[in-house]
């Protein structure tokens, strides 16, 4: 017996057909997206099993000794932080002016559309290359020399379309209609700029930064012939002294130091590994802080 | 054709100039033509209502009063409108000019600030700084938005956390923080209850003993309750402008502008 409300669903349900495309899609591209975690669960299980027992406070604290065979990453961790941070200090605030003015001041003509164009293309640039353009602007040209100032620049370079886009997609999100109602009140394009648009983009340019300095923190092309040395059991004194790296060493012990013990890779991977995810972990954190006092 | 002097004996002369004279206004967005040959005045202390259907050009002539036009992708002005005489094409202070004139849209912008800062922003930008001034100018210009009462124990919450209505009021506020000259009003209700409509039509009445209004209204019954006269734009011209009472009396010099009030149009 069917009743008449039955009658109706299967006058207007989908066909058998479409509702098997339907089930196949679903799960096709829930597939899809279960292999692009499986990596990541591979390598971070790998790295924790291997490398984890590696890790204690005397290997954060300590140089590394006896040919880099044993012995801590002390010099290479404080290394990376130096990079990072003097990367940051050349690239933020160029990157995010640029992008102000980008966003905020260029009219929308051929040469701004060009500067953008040339901004992703800078983007795409592989990383090698941007090392010896380090090696050729900032070791030889300003003299420099092999260092952190120099590798940092590098970084800098690199890094700064991933600062302007980041920015400038930040400042897109703030309404339009708030600049306007701004400008309508005799407010000049930079008191809107300092008064509405930076504060409701920082969430997003703060979060452009962490991610850069995630990226820095992980490169070893550019920093490898610009300043990052293979081996330095003492810490820098400024930044005009080389330094070890947390990536280069890492590249060093797993290539060039045959009796270093299988795990010592592992754990330096998982030091590097780790801190980018606390930053990216903090990036995260911070933008559902600013998300929840979100103005409009 | 400009208009002569308003009917106010004892004004000083200048102060007997129209408070903004426009000549011959073409306004285009690419090749669409949104007004052509527009002649019009706006008198001091006046209420001028603008009505007409969608797409006749009201609100592109608000837009050309505050030279938006600037920062309107595609928006190109000719013609000539003076502002207490001067050209404003030739006014080099754009922010002076603007500062102005206080505009409201149909839709509210509330800034993301404070209902205090929404109000405060325009006094900051010309350099008020004292706490006191503040509280005073904010105070004021709250309660003649009619807002004040609602919003006098939540000054420090987001502005825009109030309801539609609250916030048109917020935006009208903030205009009349600017002290302007001239107020441009484009279809403000839309937004707003009718009750608080009416409070704000009241409030609208007592700002014109200081400064000129431009009303443009959807509502032709709220032009014939505000304005002092009435123009009518249709389709990007300027029909006619004459006093409320003769327009609405069915005086009128184009039959479309009697259609139109009475709602016999398109």
């Amino acid at each position: 017996m069917t009743s008449a409300s039955e009658q109706l669903f299967a006058g207007t349900s989908l066909n058998a057909r479409d509702r098997r495309v339907e089930w196949l899609v679903r799960n096709l591209l829930g597939l899809m997206t279960a292999l692009l975690i499986l990596p990541v669960v591979i390598i971070m299980t790998l790295l924790v099993v291997r490398g984890g027992p590696v890790i204690s406070w005397e290997f954060l604290t300590t140089a590394p000794v006896d040919g880099m065979t044993a012995g801590g990453i002390f010099p290479a961790l404080v290394g990376t932080v130096w990079l990072v941070a003097v990367a940051l200090v050349a690239s933020v605030p160029v990157g995010v002016a640029a992008a102000v003015y980008l966003s905020e001041y260029a009219p929308d003509n051929w040469l701004t559309r060009a500067i953008n164009l040339a901004i992703i293309n800078l983007a795409g640039v592989p990383s090698i290359v941007h090392a010896l353009f380090g090696v050729g602007a900032f070791v030889l040209f300003f003299r420099f020399g092999t260092s952190i100032l120099a590798a940092s620049l590098t970084l800098a370079v690199m890094t700064l379309p991933v600062v302007i886009v980041s920015t400038r997609e930040a400042l897109q999100a703030v309404p339009r209609a708030f600049r306007e109602a701004c400008w309508n009140m005799g407010a000049t394009r930079w008191q809107t700029i300092r008064r509405i648009v930076l504060p409701n983009a920082v969430s997003g340019i703060l979060t452009g930064v962490i991610l850069e300095v995630s990226r820095t923190s992980g490169e070893t092309a550019p920093i490898m012939f610009t300043g990052a040395a293979f081996f330095l059991p003492f810490l820098p004194q400024g930044v005009l002294d080389q330094t070890m790296a947390m990536s280069l060493h890492l590249f060093v012990i797993a290539t060039q130091v045959p009796d270093a013990p299988d795990a010592l890779p592992f754990g330096v991977a998982l030091v590097l590994i780790s801190m980018v995810l606390a930053m990216n972990a903090l990036s995260i954190g911070f933008r559902v802080y600013v998300r929840g006092r979100k103005k409009w | 054709m400009v208009e002569g002097p308003a009917p106010n004996g004892n004004a000083a002369p200048a102060d007997a100039l129209p408070k903004v004279v426009v000549q011959n206004l073409r306004i285009r967005y690419g090749n669409h033509v949104a007004l052509r040959g527009l002649d019009l005045s706006v008198r001091r202390n006046e209420i001028l209502g603008i009505i007409g259907p969608a797409g006749s050009g009201k609100t592109s002539f608000l837009r050309a009063l505050n030279r938006m036009d600037e920062f309107i992708p595609g928006m190109e002005v000719e013609g000539r409108i003076t502002f207490d005489g001067r050209d404003i094409r030739r006014v080099r202070n754009v922010y002076a000019l603007r500062s102005r004139i206080g505009v409201v849209f149909p839709l509210p912008v509330g800034l993301p600030l404070t209902v205090y800062e929404n109000v405060a922003l325009a006094p900051r930008l010309r350099g008020v700084r004292k706490a006191s001034e503040l509280d005073v100018i904010v105070e004021r210009c709250l309660r003649r938005a009619a807002l004040w009462e609602e919003v006098k124990d939540r000054l420090r919450s987001l502005g825009s956390l109030l309801s539609g209505g609250q916030q048109q009021r917020l935006t009208i506020a903030r205009a009349l923080s600017q002290e302007p000259d001239l107020l441009l009003l484009d279809e403000f209700s839309i937004a707003v209850d009718p009750v608080t409509t009416m409070r704000i039509e009241d409030v609208l009445k007592e700002l014109k003993n200081e400064m000129s209004i431009v009303l443009v209204t959807n509502l032709v019954q709220q032009a014939r309750r505000l304005a002092d006269r009435t123009a009518f734009f249709l389709t990007g011209e300027h029909v006619e402008t004459s006093d409320t009472a003769r327009i609405f009396s069915g005086i009128v010099k184009d039959p479309r502008t009697h259609d139109y009030i009475e709602g016999r149009f398109g």
